[in-house]
């Protein structure tokens, strides 16, 4: 029964979390006995770390008080280094949603036209084989010396990683729509915007969904990194300066944090694929 | 037979790539309001024919005059109704249906489309499953939207591809009766491709006989001696019903095959028209 398997697996679930949460909290708990830390390592996280007898990695009482205290706040501004979290996050779903908006307006139009016509298709196929496997972070030093400009840099590598992706999946599903249905199309003597509109788009629909799926969980991948290259706001630079702080509570809250959304934009998407997708 | 038939085909012949024809030296009309159907072996290439008349493929020799006028494309005056019903997954029935109506009537506003819709879904009994899916709907209920949709634009010619091939016996009579029904109300003209003789003798005026592929031709035209209003339960009892069907079967059977089309007293453009009287 499928009722009492969503019961079943959600016990399951909890038992795991939290079996987790108290290896994680007796694992760091520390104590007289395992207080001896490597002296060089000690130096290296700090006195307080070493002196206290504690291990350095926070237990999750620790984090859990971190992440309290994020919550409470999150949206602070005190200065270049010290924003709050909520801040930080909103600069890089901002940065990823630029980004992947731009990919979109040109992928979907472009995989139209890749999928319609053989021609481009085979003409186009070149370049995108020889683009679509370049790191995006490959071209962020291209992004800066052209662009001049470190969040303007980001959203270009956004763009270039989300677009690819996408560009496929329109393409395929658009070059793969039923012959039958264009042809009921054409004995209805529909204009062709109405069929790209009304019978090409609907069809192709849940593959254009799948290729920015990929997509949005590639730029939220890249983002943090790219962040961390260049720099100045976001969640990725978050994480960069805190371990520069060696506030790993910190760090752990942010990848905590950057997991959630991660999977809402995920969620999120799959649901509007849920949406358009159809059953023949 | 009228100096202006709706349908003129002369010469038709059609070869994909360099290989021989599937077909040559086809010639046929068809009248207004007539019911033609045509029966060959598979292969022959009876739907490349169908779909040469509705516009979606060409032909590699040979001239189609739909209305005197040479064919041009697909047109909303032909409408076809697909093997495998072609309906728009993603669309329920009523939006099905009224797809075809707002590309017939673009200038119609919500409330007459949707009024034309209903009144179609009410022709075909499908009043009830207007805001179903077609995956929600079986294979019958699913040809009878088909039937809706090509009927809803009132064509002048409707082009049917084994519409009732891929139903079960009882759904397939069911359908047959209300298509001899509907086109015989509207004096539809119908060209209809199917391998069923008893299914040609129920709904056709005319039947074209094909022989096989490759070089295929249509080798004679029976015509149905069986007066209208034909109806499935009685047809059969009709005295010309056995020599008509026995015809029909020992053409498939037999003369299907090794057709001479250089026999002398074979002519393509008047093929040999049968009449079976009792
Ligand atoms: N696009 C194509 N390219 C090459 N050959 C084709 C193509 N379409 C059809 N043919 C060939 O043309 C011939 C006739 O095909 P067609 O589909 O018209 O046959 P049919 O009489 O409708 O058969 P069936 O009763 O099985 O539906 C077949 O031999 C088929 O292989
Ligand atoms: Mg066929």
């Amino acid at each position: 029964m499928t009722r009492s398997l969503g019961v079943r697996a959600a016990a399951l679930s909890l038992l795991i979390f939290v079996l987790f949460i108290a290896g994680w909290y007796l694992a760091t708990r520390g104590g007289p006995g395992v207080a001896t830390v490597d002296p060089a390592y000690a130096k290296l996280v700090g006195a307080a770390a070493a002196g206290g007898g504690k291990s350095a990695m926070p237990g999750p009482d620790v984090v859990a008080a971190t992440l309290a205290k994020h919550l409470a706040d999150p949206f602070f501004d005190r200065g270049p280094n010290d924003k709050g979290v909520g801040i930080q996050l909103l600069y890089s779903i901002g940065r990823v949603f630029l980004g992947f908006g731009l990919a979109m307006l040109v992928a979907i139009p472009l995989g139209f036209v890749i999928g319609l016509s053989p021609l481009m298709s085979k003409a186009l196929d070149p370049f995108i084989q020889v683009l679509k496997p370049i790191s995006p972070l490959a071209w962020m030093p291209l992004a800066l010396y052209t662009i001049k400009d470190s969040a303007a840099s980001s959203i270009f590598v956004i763009f270039v990683c989300s677009l690819w992706p996408m560009l496929l999946n329109t393409a395929f599903g658009v070059a793969t729509v039923r012959r039958e249905w264009l042809n009921v199309a054409r004995t209805l003597e529909c204009k062709p915007l109405r069929k790209a509109f009304r019978v090409v788009l609907p069809a192709a629909a849940p593959t254009i969904l799948t290729g920015m799926r990929i997509s949005i969980g590639i730029a939220w991948l890249v983002i943090v990194a790219a962040e961390m290259l260049v720099g100045g706001t976001g969640i990725g630079y978050f994480v960069w300066n805190e371990w520069n702080n060696l506030s790993i509570a910190n760090v752990v809250v942010a990848i905590l944090l950057i997991g959630l959304i991660g999977m809402a934009l995920d969620q999120g998407l799959a649901f509007a694929q849920r949406k358009v997708s159809w059953v023949e | 037979m009228s100096a202006h038939p709706l349908v003129r085909v002369d010469g038709l012949m059609k070869r994909f790539g360099t290989a021989a024809p599937v077909f040559a030296d086809v010639h046929f009309r068809i009248e207004e309001g007539e019911f033609v159907c045509l029966i060959g072996h598979s292969g022959c290439g009876k739907t490349t024919i169908l779909n040469v008349l509705a516009g979606l493929d060409e032909a590699s020799d040979g001239t189609v005059l739909f209305a005197d006028r040479e064919l041009d494309g697909p047109s909303l005056d032909r409408a076809v109704i697909f093997q495998g019903h072609a309906l728009l997954p993603w669309l329920d029935v009523e939006s099905n249906v009224a797809f075809a109506v707002r590309s017939r009537w673009p200038r119609w506003s919500a409330q007459q489309v949707l009024g034309h819709v209903a009144h179609q879904l009410d022709v075909v009994g499908l009043r009830h499953a207007a805001k179903k899916k077609p995956s929600a709907l079986s294979g019958g209920m699913r040809q009878r939207v088909g039937i809706a949709r090509a009927l809803a634009i009132q064509p002048r010619m409707l082009l049917m591809d084994e519409p009732f091939s891929a139903l079960d016996a009882l759904t397939r009579g069911t359908l047959q009766d209300e298509v001899a029904r509907l086109c015989a109300e509207t004096s539809q003209t119908v060209f209809m491709i199917t391998h069923d003789v008893d299914e040609a003798l129920l709904l056709a005026d005319r039947i074209f006989l094909m022989t096989n592929g490759p070089d295929a031709r249509i080798a004679e035209i029976v015509v149905n001696t069986i007066p209208g209003p034909r109806r499935r339960q009685d047809v059969h009892h009709h005295p010309a019903y056995p020599a008509l069907r026995n015809h029909l079967l020992d053409f498939l059977i037999e003369r299907s095959r090794g057709f001479d089309a250089g026999a002398t007293n074979y002519d393509p453009k008047n093929p040999p028209e049968i009449r079976l009287v009792a």
